[in-house]
């Protein structure tokens, strides 16, 4: 039995299947996706915490050295080991990772966040 | 015991990864082999669904209505264009309304009789809870598959950017917290509970009700446990996720088992999805009842399933076929001389 008011339905269906299978097209297109390198500091080897929990957790570290800085004063913190480091992005972290194009943007580009940490702070180098 | 039978059946669902990433190490197969063939099977079997459905038989006009049809004096008695549409426009923004803002759910009334002065008043009362519910689910559950994007193409289209900008504008939280994620699980909950608290509901609820609610809401839960607790590696994620839209597979070491829980989750959504309730997705375009002008004191419509073979017999021809077995049977005939036996002419 042919279809009835089969035109729409078909155009329908075609433009819900198009567009979930837009990703598949543009992903032949493009070449193969490869996890983003980054340029790591040449002048240091270790970060304030191991490079797993950097991983994982930076980006809940940073929000709350923001408070702890900010909204309860304190400025010192402790790491795993026990060593002692100045809470700050600009003097701490960025003394190291002073380009933000080649290392912060590098996975949150890829990862489509963007934090607003440069809503208040200074943006390092490598903004454009 | 329907809602039991479905958390326990999602329960299974959840442990089937988690024994088969970590202990059977089948990465490759629950992280490619599954979401690729659940996805297939989602595109054929919806298109397979709504074919059938376009080929069944809708001989009739059967527009539902709620207002004034065009009357004899159109400026006494306006017609309601949206509940009684009479035109292809007038219908198309009736469906607009119904698939972007869920109308007939807004129009939603509760029936209650209460004890009026002398004797008992029925009243009727606006009831938008069920639309509240269900706007919030569909919206947060929509933006959430589109904000999955970001892992599905490089780079990230500006709407995504936008959309993760907008649905994190509250700030709370690293990684910042998401409307949506919340409106999401809300809105589940909402709906979850409407079915076991209300009596009524209940009664008519089974495990096709509670099943997709309790899946959906393991998928939120564990999407939720990977992003704030778990803290997946997301570019590796990415890196697979990618793999699949480029056809060039891989499997990072670094992905976590929540993330394999969450895409077994979201394959048995797809999955199941063609064959459900859920089916309502399409199914709110092809409905009869509302997609149909209600123009049928305008236009002759024809039965397009009618067999031609037959043709219409208007009842001056049928009385005059059975005029003399309905005037022996005592029947009323509009014209007598149909009553009288031919046998006699002949004789």
């Amino acid at each position: 039995m042919k279809m009835q008011y089969g035109f729409p339905i078909i155009v329908g269906l075609a433009i819900f299947i198009g567009l979930l299978t837009a990703p598949f097209a543009v992903g032949t297109m493009t070449k193969t996706y490869k996890q983003p390198e980054l340029k790591l500091p040449a002048n240091e080897k270790k970060c304030i915490e191991s490079t797993e929990f950097m991983r994982t957790e930076h980006m809940q570290l940073l929000n709350e050295w923001r408070d702890w800085a900010l909204r309860d004063g304190k400025r010192i913190y402790t790491n795993h080991e026990g060593k002692e480091f100045v809470i700050s992005l600009q003097n701490t972290c960025m003394k190291c990772h002073n380009n933000k194009a080649d290392f912060c943007d590098k996975c949150h580009d890829d990862a489509g966040v963007s934090p607003y940490c440069w809503d208040c702070h200074i943006q390092p180098e490598g903004l454009k | 015991m329907n809602a039991l039978y479905s958390l326990l059946f999602v329960f299974l669902l959840v442990l089937i990864p988690l024994f088969g990433v970590d202990a059977a190490h089948m990465r490759t197969f629950f992280g490619v082999c599954v979401p690729t063939t659940a996805f297939i099977i989602f595109l054929i079997g919806f298109v397979y669904k709504v074919i059938i459905w376009g080929r069944s038989a809708v001989p009739f006009r059967i527009p539902t209505t709620g207002g004034q049809f065009r009357s004899y004096d159109p400026e006494l008695f306006k017609q309601n264009k949206l509940d009684c549409p009479q035109t292809g426009a007038q219908t198309f923004f009736r469906m607009a309304l119904e698939v972007l803002a869920f109308r007939s759910l807004f129009r939603n009334t509760r029936v209650s009789l209460y004890q009026g002065k002398d004797y008992p008043v029925v009243a009727y009362k606006s009831s938008k809870w069920l639309w509240v519910f269900a706007i919030t689910f569909h919206y947060s559950f929509f933006i959430i598959a589109l904000r999955h994007l970001r892992l599905f193409l490089e780079p990230v289209p500006f709407f995504v950017n936008g959309l993760d900008f907008v649905d994190g504008l509250l700030q709370i939280g690293a990684p910042v917290m998401y409307l949506t994620n919340v409106g999401l699980v809300l809105g589940v909950l909402l709906l979850l509970g409407r079915r076991l608290v209300l009596p009524r509901i209940n009664y008519i609820s089974y495990v096709s009700d509670y099943f997709p609610l309790f899946l959906i809401l393991a998928i939120a839960l564990s999407g939720i446990y990977m992003r704030y607790y778990a803290k997946v590696d997301v570019i590796a994620i990415k890196e697979l996720t990618m793999g699949l839209v480029t056809f060039s597979y891989t499997v990072p070491e670094t992905i976590a088992a929540p993330f394999f829980v969450h895409v077994f989750l979201v394959s048995c959504l797809m999955v199941y999805f063609p064959f459900s309730k859920l089916m309502h997705m399409p199914g709110v375009f092809l409905s009869p009842t509302r997609n149909l002008p209600n123009d049928t004191r305008a236009k002759h419509h024809v039965n397009p399933w009618n067999d031609p073979n037959i043709k219409a017999h208007a009842y001056a021809d049928y009385e005059k076929q059975f005029g003399v077995p309905m005037a022996e049977a005592g029947l009323p005939l509009d014209n007598p001389e149909n009553g009288k036996a031919p046998a006699e002419e002949e004789a």
